[in-house]
């Protein structure tokens, strides 16, 4: 499967699908329904320093090829994902995972991401400051480069792992907060994270999120997600894992031309579980298609 | 298992003006209690929709849906001969063990179906079974004569009076003297919550939320109980009653 096979800062992966954050738990729920050892790699649960209940519900709203969530970041803290689902995630997957994190402070981003710097399983940190579902804190940080630069030269501080930083979509200008995250030291950018949206009972009237907006994503962010991605790689020299909208294999050559080196697959998991799997099984053929030999060769392509 | 299934529509037949019986042809040894759902695949809608087992044999599986919407609009056209997708296996269902010999079991609007197959496993396991059926009318009223062929005490109310009693499912329990047994309840909030206040005795109950995978992994169904966060989709949608969180 070597033609498969994508480089994140050294780490070879045998492909470049990963489960994206909050759609996926901490990876052993799917393994239920296949050996989850398949995949390139998986983001875990976006993890906080407190252990966090989240938004009330309902917080999911069906749309037109996608959905809205608003979950709110729900997740056992940091000590127990290390000493709770990490060892549970071990017993039936032997890779490493890109360690979720997110954070109210920069003292909490700090104080998870060093943490998971320590723990063998993580192979890449990928620092939330893009979820536009709580109210403080996260949205900030992702919307203005300056605190975007801040939260990264903070973790990049206390960590030696490669830290990725997951932009958020609800900003005027993705370039300006790709520089800064580059400046003050990523990695690598993640990009993106959900749409703000809402949806409205027609019977009633009434929001159906009882967050009233939450995070729109799936199959209709996808051009979105593209342009962002296209955009991004013509401005930074770190790597992208591109997101927003991967349902196929198809999107996996779109979003790799666009300039990401590996991608991950978010909705698309709640609707399907089998979707990554399919994914991956069903690459060599689409390259065959399009007569290209190795994903490697066609990272940014749309920009040769 | 947890496995996606196709499978062949066998019938799928009105039996109110907005309700409908659609049974398939499936495997069932996946079932380990009454009261499990599965996800079932819409096509064109994004979300899998999660609709309650009502009865199963060894090779077929019923559900009955009411049409509020979109996806279920497009169940309702299903022809025999057609093909379904299913997740199956989703969700703990009522775990008869818990419960005591004399049982009594309420459902209420589209809360009746998963009561169906619950009825019947509880009479296997040689329960005294009371059956409490509310409907919002004669005319939304279905299922009875399947109860009632069941050989069990089978009570029937309607909130307009057309069919049965007129009130709540409560207010039969109150009128049979049923407040002491145990209970196995599924239907609207209000009612739910109606039957914990009612009773003297424990039972389980079922809940709905809306959710996103229906398998545990996008914590879209939380709720908070006494012991802890839950997921309706996994350790739900049966609750024990002492366990409950009431918001009101
Ligand atoms: C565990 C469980 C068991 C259920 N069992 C049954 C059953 O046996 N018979 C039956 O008629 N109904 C049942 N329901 C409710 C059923 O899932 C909804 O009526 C159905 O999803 C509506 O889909 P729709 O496309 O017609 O409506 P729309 O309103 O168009 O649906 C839009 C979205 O909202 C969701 N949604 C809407 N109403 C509900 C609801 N009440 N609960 C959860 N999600 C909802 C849909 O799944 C979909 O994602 C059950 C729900 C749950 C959670
Ligand atoms: C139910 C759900 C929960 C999510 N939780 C998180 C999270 O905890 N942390 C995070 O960085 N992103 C979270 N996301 C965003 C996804 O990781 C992804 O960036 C986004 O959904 C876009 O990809 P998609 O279009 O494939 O869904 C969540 C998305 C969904 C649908
Ligand atoms: S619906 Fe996803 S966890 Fe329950």
């Amino acid at each position: 499967m070597e033609r498969l096979s994508v480089t994140l800062c050294g780490w070879k992966l045998d492909n470049p699908v990963i489960p994206a954050s909050g759609t996926f738990g901490f990876g052993y729920e799917f393994s239920q329904f296949y050996d989850i050892n398949m995949l390139g790699s998986i983001a875990t649960k976006g993890t906080t320093r407190e252990r966090r209940y989240g938004n009330p519900t309902p917080r999911i709203a069906e749309c037109e090829r996608g959905m809205i969530n608003a979950v709110g970041l729900q997740n056992p803290g940091i000590d127990k994902v290390i000493s709770e689902e990490f060892p549970k995630l071990k017993e039936v997957y032997h890779k490493k995972v890109v360690a979720n994190v997110s954070g109210f402070s920069i003292d909490e981003y700090v104080e998870c991401a060093k943490k998971m710097d320590a723990e063998d399983i993580v192979g890449i940190i990928e620092i939330n400051i893009s979820c536009p579902n709580v109210s403080h804190g996260g949205m900030s940080f992702g919307t203005d480069p300056q605190q975007a630069a801040e939260v990264t030269k903070a973790v990049k501080a206390v960590t030696t792992k490669p830290v990725f930083i997951k932009l958020t979509p609800n900003v005027t200008d993705i370039v300006s907060i790709a520089k800064a995250v580059e400046a003050a030291g990523a990695d690598g950018i993640s990009m993106i994270n959900t749409l703000l949206g809402a949806r409205f009972d027609l019977k009633t009237g009434k929001p159906i999120i009882a967050n009233i907006m939450g995070g729109f994503s799936g199959p209709a962010i996808k051009p979105v997600a593209l342009r962002m991605v296209y955009q991004v790689y013509k401005a930074v020299n770190i790597p992208i894992i591109g997101i927003g909208g991967i349902a196929t294999a198809e999107d996996v050559i779109e979003m790799m031309s666009a300039g990401a080196t590996a991608i991950q697959v978010g909705a698309e998991n709640c609707r399907n579980p089998y979707a990554c799997k399919q994914i991956i099984e069903d690459l060599p053929k689409v390259m065959d298609k399009y007569g290209i030999k190795t994903l490697e060769e066609i990272i940014g392509r749309a920009h040769r | 298992m947890k496995t996606l299934q196709n499978c062949k529509v066998l019938e799928n037949t009105p039996l109110t003006h907005d309700v409908y019986k659609m049974v398939l042809e499936n495997k069932t040894d996946w079932i380990h209690h009454p009261g499990q759902f599965v996800n079932v695949t819409i096509e064109g809608q994004y979300l899998k929709r999660p609709i309650s087992i009502c009865d199963w044999t060894e090779n077929s599986l019923t559900l009955i849906y009411k049409v509020v919407g979109k996806g279920t609009e497009i169940m309702s056209t299903k022809k025999t001969g057609d093909v379904m997708e299913i997740l199956t296996d989703l969700g703990n269902g009522f775990d008869t063990s818990k419960a005591s010999d004399e049982v009594v079991i309420l459902g209420g609007g589209v809360g009746v179906p998963p009561m169906y197959g619950l009825a019947k496993q509880c009479i296997k396991e040689g329960k005294k079974v009371h059956v409490i059926l509310g409907f919002a009318s004669k005319k939304d009223a279905f299922y009875l004569d399947e109860f009632k062929s069941l050989g069990v005490d089978v009570s029937v109310c309607t909130n307009d009076g057309s069919l049965g009693t007129k009130g709540f499912v409560t207010d039969v329990m109150k009128d049979k003297g049923l407040c002491d047994a145990f209970y196995m309840a599924c239907g609207p909030m209000p009612m739910l919550k109606a039957i914990y206040t009612t009773s003297n005795s424990k039972g389980l109950l079922s809940f709905e939320e809306r959710m996103g995978c229906g398998f545990g992994a996008c914590m879209g169904c939380s709720c908070k109980t006494l012991t802890g966060y839950k997921r309706i989709c996994v350790e739900g949608p049966v609750m024990e009653s002492e366990d409950i969180l009431w918001k009101d």
